[in-house]
């Protein structure tokens, strides 16, 4: 009892190969463009790899990379049996593929859209990553001459100026952290020990920022030191005024870049999520011409109508036949079936 | 005796057909790249034309983005006119339109040659613009209140970030100029007071750079205030120590990256003009090798094809007596009847 029998006329069996073998170039094409899309997302997280903590979120272009080079693999295989396919003396050595593409392929295509969930659901761990390593970025931001965190300044204020941010938070995460070297504050000073008494870590505390928060937009020349002294500045008040530097913070200017950067890509791995389902499913039509060609197979007239079908049993015999040879490996199976005999022990 | 004669069998003809024809759309890509170049110089130009006071020439990418497209139009033609040539029928019709084709394409090539000239000579109007537009964009830089100059502060602190440079020849541009504005100055304070009055023009000057000069690669947080005031800062010393601030002038780093543009540009056209000629070159073959065959019936036969039919001193005489005759055209000839005026 086949399920879904179809006849086959030459003409038929031509144009589906023909279009199948389209698909699977055009799906190879797709697979390499996964492929780039990974290396793109990956180059872009390796960039900022010094203000995130973990690289957990790296799995996302890595499990696009794999998938790409997997589906180009996969389609150009598919591919090349169609190009065999019409022919019934190159056909059958094809034959003992199949069913493993299939199962491959499936497996690929539903990895694709694991991806795509998961840059979704990864968008947490990226922020908690950000999070600690902004904050390390900015505590160590004075320690030029430390081997290790010699170019953390330099990283963090061009990060500052490139994404239009300042601090972690917001700017006012520059004023709990000492941001000026020991080398360069003079001790014997009045007010740098004042400051320094003031607190309980003896850190020297400002209420000011670098000059990578300074915005170039605002009509003012930069205010960066004593931000909260309305005196120490002519015509400005603190609460009022319109800072002239910037006030998001890097951690949210950083996701927001990233989650846009992985919304683009994965409306394109989407779509070809998409192109690779329309395959398998013609890859489906494709078991129907195998079965053809069977029956062409041994036939000397291969211009014949023949049945075509998409599985030679019942559905359930079908899976029991898939599972039989993974189970036995599992060692399930190891029943003595009934009406046997015992095997001999020696 | 021709010049420069090869002979010709059916598989050279083939070969060179073929080989020209991709000749032809190789120098098509070139043209369109050509294209783009100049699309890309005008959007740059446009980009940082505060800083040119608007008044930088356009001369030059507007050539190159007319060039492009006559380059395009001209070898896809060329092209196609190889792809015909073997076929004896579209060779006869074509064959009027081969020579004024070949002379366009050699008006092309002075062109073009004209304007790799011009991209080497230009670079010195835009050193000259850049210098004089900085200097206004300087000036200016605190008008952020001023209809039209609203935005000249931005402009100049984004150039300045990314060129990593400070200033018209260097830093102390800046200590010649009010660039902090009145509406942020306290009059009433007696040090601003001392310093208005302290110059001519009453002008606020003082010795520091605004914010966008500061290099983010200096391991010292940035000093921009009293640079040349070595008590203001703690363990500073202004002649010996390396500045934080960028000591490079805009003008010299803003003309290096268009000047490397240009001559990129000016590059790829010299190559055009060779690619350009070798094409022709190649037609003229072709059309001769196709034009002498001994027995136009038979595809296989032998044939010649030159370059110049005469030797290159007798082609250009007689090029030479063509132009005299030209201008001698409406005088009457020795001999000849003089033209009758017919009584009224």
């Amino acid at each position: 009892m086949a399920v879904m029998k179809m006849k086959f006329p030459f003409q038929k069996r031509v144009k589906l190969a023909q279009g199948l073998w389209l698909l699977s170039w055009c799906a190879t094409v797709a697979g390499a463009t996964t492929f780039t899309l990974g290396c793109l997302l990956k180059t872009e997280l390796h960039r900022r790899a010094e203000v995130m903590d973990n690289t957990d979120i790296h799995i996302v272009p890595n499990t696009l990379m794999i998938v790409g080079l997997a589906s180009l693999g996969i389609n150009y295989f598919a591919s090349k049996i169609c190009q065999d396919a019409l022919d019934a003396g190159r056909f059958p050595r094809w034959k003992n593929f199949l069913k493993p593409y299939f199962a491959i392929s499936c497996f690929f295509t539903v990895l694709m859209l694991l991806t795509v969930i998961m840059s979704y659901a990864m968008t947490g761990s990226l922020e908690s990553s950000l999070k600690v390593g902004l904050r390390n970025g900015i505590r160590f931001y004075k320690d030029t001459d430390t081997p290790g965190r010699c170019f953390q300044k330099q990283n963090i204020d061009r990060l500052q100026m490139e994404f239009q941010c300042c601090g972690n938070n917001d700017f006012r995460d520059w004023f709990e952290v000492q941001w000026i070297s020991n080398r360069y504050l003079d001790f014997s000073s009045k007010e740098v020990k004042d400051r320094i008494k003031s607190n309980v870590d003896g850190r020297f505390l400002v209420d000011g920022v670098p000059f990578s928060c300074c915005n170039p937009s605002s009509p003012r020349p930069c205010i960066q030191y004593q931000l909260t002294n309305n005196s120490a500045h002519y015509n400005y008040d603190y609460q009022t005024e319109e800072l002239n530097i910037y006030l998001r913070g890097c951690r949210e200017a950083l996701v927001n870049y990233y989650m846009g950067l992985m919304n683009t890509i994965g409306a394109g791995v989407l779509s070809v999520f998409l192109l690779q389902v329309h395959t398998v499913l013609t890859a489906i039509h494709l078991r129907f011409l195998q079965t053809a060609m069977e029956a062409v197979a041994g036939n000397e007239n291969t211009e014949i109508e023949t049945e075509g079908y998409l599985l030679e049993k019942g559905v359930k015999e079908t899976i029991m036949e898939y599972l039989d040879p993974v189970l036995k490996f599992l060692l399930l199976k190891n029943q003595v079936q009934e009406g046997e005999t015992a095997p001999v022990t020696a | 005796m021709p010049f420069m004669s090869v002979k010709f069998n059916l598989q050279k003809r083939v070969k060179l057909a073929q080989g020209l024809w991709m000749f032809y759309w190789l120098s098509v890509i070139v043209g369109i790249s050509i294209f783009s170049l100049g699309i890309f110089f005008k959007i740059e130009l446009r980009k940082r034309s505060e800083v040119m006071d608007n008044s930088e020439s356009h001369l030059v990418p507007n050539l190159l983005i007319l060039v492009g497209m006559l380059a395009c139009g001209l070898n896809a033609f060329g092209g196609k006119m190889c792809h015909d040539a073997l076929d004896p029928i579209k060779f006869s019709k074509m064959k009027p339109m081969l020579k004024p084709f070949m002379l366009l394409s050699c008006g092309f090539s002075m062109l073009l040659l004209l304007v790799a000239l011009l991209c080497f000579l230009m670079q010195f109007s835009i050193y000259l613009t850049l210098a004089e537009g900085l200097k206004n964009t300087i000036r200016f830089y605190k008008d952020t209140d001023t209809p039209g100059r609203c935005f000249m502060k931005r402009t100049l602190d984004i150039t300045q970030i990314e060129f990593r440079c400070c200033g018209n020849n260097n830093f102390r541009d800046w200590f010649e100029v009010q660039w902090i504005s009145n509406r942020y100055l306290d009059m009433s304070n007696d040090v601003v007071k001392d310093r208005v009055l302290s110059n001519v023009e009453g002008k606020y000057l003082m010795d520091s750079v605004p914010f966008s000069c500061c290099n983010p690669g200096s391991p010292r947080p940035c000093i921009q205030h009293h640079l040349t005031n070595n008590s203001a800062h703690y363990d500073y010393d202004h002649r010996t120590e390396e500045l934080n601030i960028w000591t490079r002038g805009c003008r010299e780093a803003v003309f290096s990256y268009y000047s490397s543009i240009m001559t990129s540009i000016g590059v790829l056209i010299i190559i055009t003009i060779i690619l350009e000629s070798m094409d022709v070159a190649g037609l003229k073959y072709l059309s001769t090798s196709l034009e002498t065959m001994t027995d136009p019936e038979n595809p296989e036969c032998e044939s010649e094809g030159w370059l110049l039919e005469k030797g290159f001193k007798e082609t250009f005489a007689d090029v030479l007596t063509k132009l005299k005759t030209l201008g001698r055209a409406n005088q009457v000839q020795e001999g000849g009847d003089a033209p009758e005026v017919s009584p009224p």
